[in-house]
């Protein structure tokens, strides 16, 4: 099953700004570029010809994994502001 | 007074801070309950099922009232290779209650009913930014409108407790000290799921999976029956995804293949998709607990035993502790790091700590034998029971022979010598 299937199922309620903050700089100079890899929602793609990590905040599902996994340590990861983000049912 | 100042604020609804939040407000303390969910439960996610006396300890109405999915009265260990598995069942008496399923927005929800109809506030819609600190003590909240004052704050805000990271209680998380899971959960009308999993009316059963896709993994799989629902997930350490830089879903994709499980999720319709982190740093890696003004409970203090797939129960007992810690406190008027290591003193005294100090060094056994444990055995497994069942032509004797030989020349004879002395260590690592 597609991922974008299964968080098609989920209730978000998206926030106009992103929570999800990687420094740009340290992005360009990583290696592994493993939040790609990692993230369970593939938030995270990156864009070789602009040379930047594109971050689909909405759809993260808010589990904290990027902030930790990240080699450069460099993702301003915050909950998402009130009301906004992800909503579980049957967690 | 301020108008925004009370006795204790306590961040994070979940187990911990409910907990907490009840056993203050039925001492008649002032209590705030922040969530940043918009109700309880919305951002919580666990396998699962809880512990009945654990939770009973807390919510001594909890079987009558509370919305209970299924009591568990059968576990399966099924060891999985990629087109078979070997499956142990213990099933109990009908009549156990021990553990049960529930589902965390609803049973969340009545945990914090029962915490407000005790007089506690409750603050749903609510994301604490940062705590406010006087003269190196914690002495509020602020959140993204306004700022709350307390003499203590409880911080029960879970796994990734970005407020212990504030106060620099704990170091830094590394990937090797987190678990990440994900977890489907399919819709199955009730009939269907009874005898699919062989159940009665209200009895569950809880699947261990073991093995393949997690096979060279620290990882596992869980199968949780809800009344009309099944949740299918599973749980990879940090580490080992990054190392063979694997995406879990792609994991679980996988899994859901393999052909026990593909029939036990048959026709299911999916309801939901999740992501969560689970502390498995243990004993060796609890943050420091208390400090002036505050004390840490549940998963932002680490405390999961993930041997025994406990994190609910350790969390009402913290949450409950750190409750008790705090009336003290509050009685004496005394709020510094001093009064307040009294915490620590009830976590050590009770089986949340003396649990996790006995497993402490099962993880780091275990990890660098992932391979073998969760690979190479159930496969051996699975070939020893192909053997036995299968009916051919050959006489029994060789085929024995052949069988018992693949253990000493399949791998290096170290490897075996490897994964023995480990599993004598750890027994006595758990039993001394």
């Amino acid at each position: 099953m597609n991922i974008n299937d299964k968080l098609n199922k989920l209730k978000y309620n998206c926030d106009t700004v992103s929570h999800l903050i990687p420094y740009a700089a340290d992005c360009i100079e990583c290696k592994s570029k493993i939040c790609c890899t990692i993230c369970p929602a593939e938030v995270y793609e990156w864009d070789e010809a602009n040379r930047k990590l594109i971050v689909n905040y909405e759809n993260c599902l808010e589990c904290g994994a990027c902030r930790i996994v990240c080699e450069k340590k460099c993702i301003n990861w915050e909950y998402p502001a009130k009301g906004k983000g992800v909503t579980f049912k049957n967690g | 007074m301020d108008k925004n100042k009370i006795d204790v604020i306590v961040v994070g609804a979940g187990p911990a801070g409910v907990s907490a939040a009840i056993t203050l407000a039925r001492a008649d303390k002032k209590v705030l309950l922040v969530e940043r969910g918009s109700f309880a439960g919305a951002k919580n996610v666990f396998g699962g099922a809880i512990y009945v006396e654990p939770t009973r300890e807390i919510f001594p109405n909890f079987l009558e009232e509370a919305p209970i999915e299924r009591f568990t009265t059968e576990h399966r260990y099924a060891l999985l290779t990629k087109n078979e598995s070997t499956t142990i069942s213990y099933k109990t008496r009908e009549t156990t209650k021990n553990s049960c399923t529930v589902i965390r927005a609803k049973f969340d929800r009545w945990c914090v009913e029962q915490a407000q109809q005790a007089g506690a506030y409750f603050a749903p819609n609510t994301v604490v930014k940062k705590l406010i600190l006087d003269r190196g003590k914690v002495v509020g909240i602020k959140t993204d409108l306004e700022e709350y004052y307390a003499d203590i704050v409880i911080i029960a805000d879970g796994v990734n407790s970005l407020l212990a990271k504030q106060l620099n209680m704990r170091k830094t998380i590394k990937p090797k000290h987190v678990a990440l899971s994900v977890k489907e959960v399919y819709k199955l009308d009730k009939q269907t799921l009874e005898e699919r999993f062989n159940l009665n009316t209200n009895s569950g059963c809880i699947y261990e999976l073991i093995g393949y896709p997690m096979d060279k993994e620290l990882g596992l799989g869980f199968i949780y029956t809800n009344k009309d629902s099944i949740a299918l997930g599973i749980g990879i350490g940090l580490e080992d995804l990054r190392k063979h830089k694997l995406n879990i879903n792609d994991v679980l994709e996988e899994l859901k293949q393999q052909p026990l499980i593909s029939s036990l999720i048959k026709d299911g319709e999916l309801l939901e998709y999740s992501a969560h982190l689970i502390p498995e740093g243990g004993y060796k890696h609890i943050p420091k607990l208390y400090d002036n003004g505050v004390l840490i409970a549940g998963d932002a203090a680490m405390l999961v035993n993930n041997l025994h797939w406990e994190g609910t129960n350790l969390a009402l007992k913290s949450g409950k502790l750190a409750a008790e810690t705090a009336i003290e406190a509050i009685n004496n008027r005394d709020y510094s790091a001093n009064s307040l290591s009294l915490y620590q003193q009830k976590l050590e005294n009770s089986y949340v700590i003396k649990d996790l100090k006995t497993y402490k060094d099962i993880i780091d056994n275990i990890t660098p034998r992932a391979a073998s444990f969760f690979g190479y055995y159930p496969q051996k497994i699975a070939e020893f029971f192909e053997i036995f069942t299968n009916v051919n032509t050959k006489p029994k004797k060789q085929e024995f022979r052949k069988y018992i030989k693949s253990w000493f020349t399949d791998r290096s004879l170290r490897e075996l010598i490897a994964d023995i002395f480990i599993i004598i260590k750890s027994v006595i690592g758990v039993l001394k």
